[in-house]
Formats: structure tokens, C-alpha cells, sequence
């Protein structure tokens, strides 16, 4: 393989690939995000392949990264005409194939229904989860192959570089990002074009990028599902990215809990290498950008900006107080710049169609795309791209089908640990930097968990708290100390010995611990708590006051009991509790002895005849 | 079992590439042995002319690094929030309650290890297990019990040959 | 030289001071407990926090929003409005030092500071209070001071703590004693330090160092007592 000796050598592969013999042929792309397979679609995949060899059949089975929609996995999707397959199994192989090369009807099961009507949906664009969708940074995951140099190239890859390397000066570059509006997609929101600027006017010809890849918001995994489904985007942004600044020297710091991603990284790195797209002399031009990968090592308060730095040079992640912002001293004391995957990822968007393009999209403060994990308690789980400035809404009902099994929607929670709970009387409410802000929440990493009837909001704060807590590195006392009290204090009240004053400690802690902290981790960490506190006191009254948990969650405060008349003295929850608090013989209604029963809803999982209530 | 110093010396030099290198270093030694034996940090301290005391402080202050050897078995319980509210803290109680563990424990014959994860990215599954590296998705108490019990099982038959 | 403004008053101070020597040159009172002058600032227990907003941008008069901030890290800037001692401040600084006292209420030198701040009671208490307030300064000045780095501060979160590696006496403590000086609650003691072990903060931990025998111990020590001979095996086992 020969590096690319300029952009006109790019341009030529591009064109020579689209003129490629079976360039266009029939393709099956299988969903490969770890979702997808976890649920087996690597041998879906397989049994797709043999299918079709065995026809010898010019059709095409591609690996791709995540579709998105993980609810229905495994995903598989037909190309040109996009017909959608869901929750297929190897031995639909055969079905599948006919389909595509016979026009052959498939079962119902493999089509996902209409959530009105019920009828089968054919077509990838016509099901309600894309349809609503502006898909931007997530564009290729389900046709590219993201082993494939050739895929992402062929897709108008890396023409963004070309045009910022041979059209555009490092400034024209910064100024684009500028006008674009981009912010910084890692949570906080900064804009993107003033740090580059920023970072670019410090004096001295050693200067770093990082790509912050250490997605640790638990719930939240779309950074995840770009590298392993598109590396070579983010490369590519990167790139960009170091010319404007001026870097030659880059980081990608990644979760080490995602082996997939960090594959596909590193092949993509080998691949740009070999190209000559990556390494000394970019495309000819005489720019140099080297790239390493570096393995987070499960640390929360990586994501900070100045733990991660610690992190890359060795050391404990403890963050350090800024300023100096890394833009003045960051990695070993030089200019650093740090975005976010998505952040990076957009870039060559931007590059390759213009800042108006992207500008388009979105609020007059937030442009662009954002993209959500939507999870928790909804029909449809999975990754979703929307333009800025949609409705919560529309995000959760339309895309996300709204709350499975009859349930009444209760909250979600924007921004994970670091975020916020929005209620239902503000389901209208604009996604925008602003306007959850001003709701107590954030845009954050982008997670967004629904809540239901039967989340209890005071356990759910006492989660995000537990998770804090762990996840503190323990330098300033606010934060090691100050969230513990918290913790403490949320456990009692679960537990059924809250106090009165214990919401006025808690209001009093969070705003301090917020004000006091050294570093962002401490400063979110009350939000979770103030959030609900605003949006749910009544919940925590009740706690607190009554004794009571409305969703009946919390184990000091409920009982599990056996309804007589629906009881059938099957002996089932008996012989499966594993502390025996289960007395009754054969066909007699049994009784659980609250003095042993562990709360474990073993019983009520088991039961047959919804002869188990809480109460 | 002597720990192979060698073999941990040769893995420390490969990852050795310039400055901050010493997690990576680290990491490879844990992948490989599933732990840090003590060897594997005095030897990287004098690798990376690192006090021994930071190296220390490194190996416990980052989850991914384990100082004492792991269970043959590895369970790990997703405790990400799209688990959390469909039910893990349940899940993880009750496999604490069939092996005898608090998690992050490891039973005292080294079979079991239990541990928790915060998020797995697959939040559509949830709630997970992860057995030796196999998910379980949409897992509820029940099941979670019929993976314990096979485990058990299968360990059982190991111990009869 | 750089002109600021300190509690209304218009201050000048020397290139690369921070905020904390700026108040303290201009005798503004600032509390601290985690800095000293010898040591390189740390900004971990920010009981030094003070009100700190940038200037206004020519042409605006209005007031820029202020926020907190550690004085003993923060760098002297021109124009930067500082307040040392208002309503936010000491709120800060008094749960702060409550916050202090949850791990260490029996330590008289915690109370005294905590008293001077306002604080007269103590609404949480950590269940395995030992009196170390994790402020780091005897493992910064056994680094940056002795230069040996006997100590440092191991695990994260509730569990951070002062501890030679694996928690077992250290080859590389001199016994100087410098760590029990600099120690502001007192925990740390000279005979832990001379003797037979390195410095060691006071607690759980202590019973368990001296059964050395015990089969429960996580690391046995034998090996730390000869690292040449195990880099010799190292090496001869690569053929490095």
C-alpha cells in the first residue's frame, strides 16, 4: 500500500473506487455495535454469507457499526433500498436472502410494527425511531464498514482534510468551526472555534490535541458507537483539528471497558499510517500529525479535563485547579486542546459542507446535532441524532416510543451523574444548552434515562450520589467528604429514618459542594439531589414525613405480602426464597414473614398469578 | 506459583514508550495475569524511575487495576443508571447472597470473583451480567439464579474429576 | 506587576504571586490548612476559598458574575476583583470546615481552626473518624522536601489515604521526621516514623501491620527488602 503523494492522489482512489466493478451491488449491513452483538448478529452475519455464497448470490454482507436502534437488535438492513430486518436470527438467513434477491415476502416477526397501526414497516426511513432523526455525525454507521479505509473514502472521506490542507489557512479553519456554532459535545458546551483560537495563539511550536473518548456517564454510549462504527471521522477531525491549532502530537484517551472501540481505533490509525493520511508529511502538504492511542484505566473523574491530562502522563487522576486553562499549560505543561468525540467527529461535517450547512440546524444559541442515548425505562432504547432545540417530547415519544407496559412517564434524567431530572409538565421544553440549564439540567454527555411510575426519585438521586461518591477522587474536601454526608444522608431517608431538617442539609451541602469544589466532578455531583429536591419534594416528604415510598422502591419502607385470593398454594415462591420467609403448604394462600424477608422481589418475579403485591 | 519476573520485566519494556507510559505498562501486566502481582510494580517503578510509593498510588487508584489475583469465574453486574432502574441492585444482592461475596470480592477457594461495572454501553440489554466475559441481557433475580446455579454446577463436576 | 482589587482596595503584587500571597502580602486574613509556603499549593481542603470575578470588558460596567475559587492556586491577574471575607465566603468555608471535623472530631487543632470559622457543632460524623484530614502535606513534603517519596496517598474517594506502598514499612524512609512536623491534626507520631516503620497515619491499619505471619495479610512484604535481587531475576529472565 503507497502513502498518497497529494490530495489530487486522494481525489483519484475516491473516484476509482466509486467506478469500482460490483461498487454498487446488492448489501446486506449487519448491525455490529456491541448491542447487536450481544445478541448474536456477528453469527447472523455468518449464516447471511453461507446463505448467500450458497446462492452464489452477488450480494454483499457487511459488518457494520451501530444503527442505533439497539431495541430491535440484531438490525439488518438491506442496500439500495434499505428494507429493514429486526431481532433476526441465523436461521432466518434464508428468509432474508430471498427477500432481497427474489422480492420475496418475510415473516411479520423480522418487520418492526407500526407502533399505531401494527402493520409491518419495510423501510429503514419509514420507521418512526429514524424518521424523526437528523442524522449527521451518525450518517455512515450503518453502511460503512469501519475496518474499511476503501468504505470511508468511497463515502467522500477525508476530502474535509484535503479542503482545510490545500483551501483553507489554519485560521479560515478556526473561523468556520466559528460561524458553524459548534460546542463542545462533551458536556459543558463550550465553543469549540474560541478554544482552538485560544489554544492556536499560545506561543511555542510544541501544542497538543486530545480527543476525550473516556465516556464514563454511565447510561450514556454514542461516543462508543462512533469510534467503533466511523474511527476514521474522528481521525479525520483530529486531523483538522491539529492543523488549525498547530499540534503535531495527539492523544485519543478511551474507556479500556470498550475493546471494540479501541480495535477499531487503532486499525483506523494503522490505515490512515499506511496512507499517508496520518504520520509525517500529510497528503504531500508537509503537515505532520502523529496520533496514540491511551487506555483509560476506570476512573470516573477522567472525563475530567485535567485528571485526563494527569492520567496521560502517568500519574493518579486527580485534577488540578484552573487556571491555567490547557489551552495555556495542559499536557506536560504545554498548550493542549481537548474536545470530545462528538465535537471531533463533527468537524469534518462542518469542513466538508460549510458553516451555514451545519448552522442551519438548531436554536440561535445551539446549532447542529445533538445525540442522545436514550435508556431507562422506554420502548424504544438506542442512539438518536436530533437537531438542537426539539422537544423532549418529541425525543421521548415519537423517536422513543414512550414507556413501555401502560406505565404513566415520570422524569428524565439529562446529563447523567452530572445532570438533571426534567418532570412531565416540562416535556415541552426546547433541548438547548439554556433551556435545560434553567431547569436544573444539563445537556451533558448526551444520556438521557426515563423514569417511570415505579422509579422513585429519592433512589435515584441516592444512586447518582453512590455513584459520585465512588467515583470522587478524594483531593478536595467538598467533593471526598461532602457528597458522602449526602450520600449518608439519602441513605437514611431510603431507609426510612429521615428527619426533619434533612432536606434543608441537603440544599445547604449541595449548593456549597457545588460552589467549593475543585473540579466539574464535584461541582455536578449535587445536581442529581437538587434536581429532584425541586421537581419531587413531595417524594422525599413522604419519605421523610410519612414513611412512605410512593413507588415503592426503597426497602425500609416497603413490604412484601401475599394476596390470599389469588394465591393457588403453588409452593413456588416458597422453595425459591432464599431465606426462607415464605410459610404455607400446598393449595393454601402462603404468608411472607416481613421480620425475614430481604425485600429481594424473588417471590413476586416468580409468581405465576400476580398473587405477590407491595406495599 | 512463582511469579515470572521475567515475563512481567518483558511486558513492562515493551509498553515502556516514552513519557506516561507507566499505566499502559501497568495495564498489560493486569490484562495478562488479571492482577498486579507486587513484583510488577517495583519493577515498573525502577522501568520509569518512578518513586515506588507513586506507582503505588497509581495501581490503587484506577478500578481497572486489581492487586489481589481474581476468581477462575469472573461475574460482573452492569450498575449503569439504564440498569439501575430496571432492577440490577436485586440482581447483584442476590448473587452476593449465592457465592457469599460483597462485591468486589473474590470467594476464598479463588473460583468466584464478583464485581460491579458502571455501564457497559448496552443499555438496551439491561439489566446485564457478565459471566467470564459472557453477557446475559434482560436479566431478572430468577435468572440470575440459573446462571449461578450452573456455575455452581459446572464447578462442582470440575472438583469431582 | 499586576494591579487587582482586594476587598475593595486596590492592591499591586509582583508577576506569578497567587491570590493567597497576595492577601497575605497586603494583610488580608486568608485561612488554610492544607497549604505551606514551603510546598507547592494543592487546593485540596479550600478553606481558602475567596469570591474572585473577572474584570468587566471596556465599555461594561456592570459587575462580572464571581465565583469561588481556592486562593493558595489561584494566579494573580490584572484587574481581577477578590473578596476575601463575604457572605459566600465564610458560608463556604464554615461547612467546609464542618466537613473537615466529620474524619477528625477528636482532634482538638481541627476544632480550634473549625471554632475560628464559626462552626459550632458537627451534623455528620465519618464511622471510622482517625483524625487524617487527607490534606497531603506530609506526603508533598516527604517528595518535594525530604525527596525520598516514602509516602504518598493511595486509593480514591472516602478510602484515600497516607500510606507507604502496600502499606507496609518503606525502604525508602529516612525516619526524618519531617511528615510528624508538618502534620496539622497531630495524627502522625514520631515512633511510627523512627521505628520500625515508616510514617503511618494512626487507625485500622496498624493492628494489621505487625502480623506479618498472618496468612489474611493482602501482600506479603518479603521481597521489598531485596528489589536488586528481583531486577537481577528481571533481567536475567528477559536478557535485558
Amino acid at each position: 500500500m503507497t502513502k498518497l503523494a497529494d490530495p489530487a492522489a486522494l481525489a483519484a482512489w475516491q473516484a476509482a473506487l466509486a467506478a469500482a466493478d460490483g461498487h454498487d451491488r446488492p448489501t446486506l449491513t449487519v448491525c455490529g455495535g456491541t448491542g447487536c452483538r450481544v445478541y448474536g448478529s456477528e453469527r447472523v452475519c455468518a449464516a447471511l454469507q453461507q446463505e448467500s455464497d450458497r446462492r452464489g448470490a452477488d450480494l454483499a454482507v457487511k459488518v457494520t457499526g451501530c444503527h442505533g436502534f439497539c431495541e430491535r437488535g440484531p438490525l439488518v438492513v438491506s442496500h439500495p433500498e434499505r428494507q429493514m430486518y429486526t431481532r433476526v436470527k441465523p436461521e432466518d438467513a434464508r428468509e432474508v436472502v430471498a427477500a432481497v434477491l427474489d422480492g420475496r415476502p418475510v415473516a411479520d416477526r423480522l418487520r418492526y410494527p407500526d407502533p399505531q397501526t401494527g402493520l409491518p414497516i419495510q423501510h429503514e426511513q419509514d420507521v418512526p425511531f429514524y424518521r424523526h432523526q437528523h442524522r449527521l455525525v451518525l450518517d455512515l454507521n450503518g453502511t460503512l464498514d469501519p475496518l474499511s479505509l476503501d468504505d470511508y473514502v468511497a463515502a467522500g472521506g477525508y476530502a474535509a482534510l484535503a479542503k482545510a490542507l490545500t483551501a483553507l489557512t489554519p485560521a479560515a479553519v478556526i473561523a468556520e468551526v466559528k460561524a458553524a456554532g459548534l460546542r463542545g459535545r462533551g458536556g459543558a458546551g463550550f465553543p469549540t472555534g474560541a478554544k482552538w483560537e485560544a489554544c492556536r495563539r499560545q506561543p511555542g511550536d510544541v501544542k497538543y490535541l486530545i480527543c476525550n473518548a473516556d465516556e464514563g456517564d454511565p447510561g450514556a454510549y454514542m461516543d462508543r458507537s462512533i469510534m467503533e462504527g466511523n474511527p476514521h471521522r474522528v481521525l479525520e477531525g483530529l486531523l483538522i483539528g491539529a492543523y488549525a491549532i498547530g499540534a503535531r502530537q495527539g492523544f485519543v484517551y478511551i474507556r479500556n471497558e470498550y475493546p471494540l472501540a479501541v480495535k477499531h481505533l487503532r486499525a483506523a490509525i494503522a490505515q490512515a499510517e499506511a496512507r499517508g493520511l496520518l504520520g509525517e508529511n500529510i497528503l504531500g502538504t508537509g503537515f505532520s500529525f502523529h496520533l496514540s492511542v491511551r487506555l483509560g484505566s476506570g476512573a470516573f473523574v477522567c472525563g475530567e479535563e485535567t485528571a485526563l491530562m494527569a492520567s496521560i502522563e502517568g500519574r493518579v487522576g486527580e485534577p488540578r485547579p484552573r487556571p491555567p486553562y490547557p489551552a495555556e499549560a495542559g499536557l506536560w505543561g504545554k498548550p493542549t486542546n481537548i474536545n470530545n468525540v462528538k465535537s471531533w467527529a463533527a468537524v469534518p461535517l462542518i469542513i466538508a459542507n460549510g458553516a451555514a450547512w451545519y448552522a442551519a440546524l438548531g436554536t440561535p444559541t445551539s446549532k447542529g446535532t445533538l445525540i442522545f442515548s436514550v435508556v431507562g425505562k422506554i420502548n424504544n432504547t438506542g442512539l438518536v441524532e436530533v437537531p438542537l432545540g426539539i422537544s423532549l417530547r418529541q425525543l421521548i415519544f415519537d423517536i422513543g416510543g414512550g414507556i413501555p407496559n401502560g406505565k404513566q412517564f415520570k422524569a428524565a434524567q439529562i446529563g447523567g451523574p452530572s445532570g438533571g431530572c426534567i418532570p412531565a409538565e416540562h416535556l415541552d421544553t426546547p433541548i438547548d444548552y439554556e433551556s435545560l440549564s434553567a431547569l436544573g439540567a444539563i445537556v451533558g454527555s448526551g444520556g438521557l434515562v426515563v423514569a417511570d411510575e415505579d422509579t422513585c426519585m429519592v433512589d435515584f438521586a441516592r444512586y447518582f450520589m453512590q455513584f459520585t461518591q465512588e467515583e470522587s477522587c478524594g483531593k478536595c474536601v467538598p467533593c471526598r467528604v461532602g457528597t458522602k454526608a449526602m450520600l449518608a444522608t439519602l441513605e437514611r431517608i431510603c431507609a426510612g429514618q429521615g428527619r426533619p431538617g434533612d432536606v434543608e442539609y441537603l440544599l445547604e451541602l449541595g449548593e456549597t459542594i457545588k460552589r467549593s469544589s475543585l473540579c466539574g466532578l464535584g461541582q455536578t455531583a449535587p445536581n442529581p439531589v437538587l434536581s429532584t429536591l425541586r421537581h419531587f419534594r413531595a417524594e422525599y416528604d413522604a419519605h421523610i414525613l410519612h414513611q412512605t415510598c410512593p413507588a415503592k422502591v426503597c426497602k425500609g419502607l416497603i413490604t412484601y405480602q401475599v394476596r390470599p385470593e389469588k394465591c393457588t398454594g403453588c409452593m413456588v415462591c416458597l422453595r425459591n426464597c432464599a431465606v426462607g420467609a415464605i410459610h404455607g403448604a400446598k393449595q393454601q394462600p402462603h404468608t411472607i414473614d416481613p421480620a425475614v424477608c430481604t425485600r429481594c422481589g424473588m417471590c413476586q418475579s416468580v409468581c405465576k398469578f400476580d398473587a405477590v403485591a407491595v406495599n | 506459583m512463582p511469579v515470572p519476573v521475567g515475563e512481567i520485566y518483558g511486558l513492562i519494556n515493551q509498553e515502556a514508550r516514552g513519557e506516561g507510559s507507566v499505566i499502559a505498562a501497568l495495564e498489560a501486566v493486569q490484562s495478562r495475569y488479571r492482577y498486579l502481582p507486587p513484583e510488577a510494580l517495583l519493577l515498573a517503578s525502577e522501568r520509569f524511575g518512578l518513586p515506588l510509593a507513586q506507582v503505588y498510588a497509581v495501581a490503587t487508584f484506577y478500578n481497572a487495576f486489581s492487586l489481589k489475583p481474581k476468581g477462575k469465574h469472573c461475574l460482573q453486574v452492569c450498575l449503569g443508571t439504564a440498569c439501575h432502574v430496571r432492577g440490577s441492585p436485586r440482581i447483584l444482592e442476590r448473587l452476593e447472597t449465592r457465592l457469599g461475596l460483597r462485591a468486589g470480592g473474590t470467594t476464598r477457594d479463588r473460583r468466584f470473583t464478583l464485581e460491579t461495572v458502571n455501564c457497559l454501553g448496552a443499555c438496551a440489554l439491561g439489566p446485564i451480567v457478565v459471566a467470564d466475559g459472557e453477557y446475559s441481557g434482560q436479566m431478572t433475580v430468577p435468572k440470575a439464579e440459573t446462571l449461578v446455579k450452573r456455575l455452581l454446577r459446572a464447578e462442582a463436576e470440575v472438583t469431582h474429576d | 506587576m499586576i494591579q487587582l482589587t482586594i476587598d475593595d482596595r486596590r492592591v499591586t503584587v509582583a508577576e506569578g504571586r497567587t491570590l493567597l500571597e497576595a492577601c497575605r502580602e497586603h494583610g488580608f486574613p486568608v485561612p488554610t490548612l492544607c497549604y505551606h509556603p514551603a510546598l507547592k499549593p494543592y487546593g485540596g481542603c479550600r478553606l481558602c476559598v475567596v469570591e474572585v470575578a473577572q474584570p468587566p470588558p471596556p465599555g461594561d460596567a456592570r459587575p462580572r458574575p464571581a465565583r469561588l475559587a481556592a486562593a493558595c492556586t489561584y494566579p494573580c491577574e490584572p484587574g481581577l476583583v477578590v473578596r476575601t471575607n463575604s457572605e459566600a465566603v465564610q458560608r463556604s468555608r464554615r461547612l467546609t470546615a464542618e466537613l473537615l471535623l466529620a474524619g477528625a472530631y477528636q482532634s482538638p487543632e481541627m476544632w480550634a481552626l473549625a471554632k475560628s470559622l464559626g462552626v459550632e457543632q458537627v451534623r455528620f460524623q465519618l464511622p471510622e473518624a482517625d483524625n487524617c484530614v487527607v490534606c497531603g502535606l506530609c506526603v508533598r513534603a516527604c517528595q518535594e522536601i525530604v525527596g525520598v517519596s516514602a509516602i504518598s496517598l493511595i486509593k480514591r474517594g472516602m478510602a484515600k489515604q497516607v500510606s507507604p506502598p502496600f502499606e507496609i514499612a518503606s525502604a525508602a524512609c529516612l525516619g526524618c521526621g519531617t511528615c510528624v512536623l508538618i502534620c496539622p491534626t497531630g495524627v502522625l507520631r514520631l515512633e511510627d516514623v523512627s521505628g520500625y516503620r515508616s510514617a503511618h497515619a494512626a487507625g485500622a491499619a496498624e493492628a494489621r501491620e505487625y502480623c506479618q505471619t498472618c496468612s489474611e495479610l493482602d501482600l506479603e512484604p518479603h521481597f521489598v527488602a531485596a528489589p536488586e535481587a528481583l531486577l537481577a531475576a528481571a533481567r536475567e529472565g528477559t536478557g535485558l
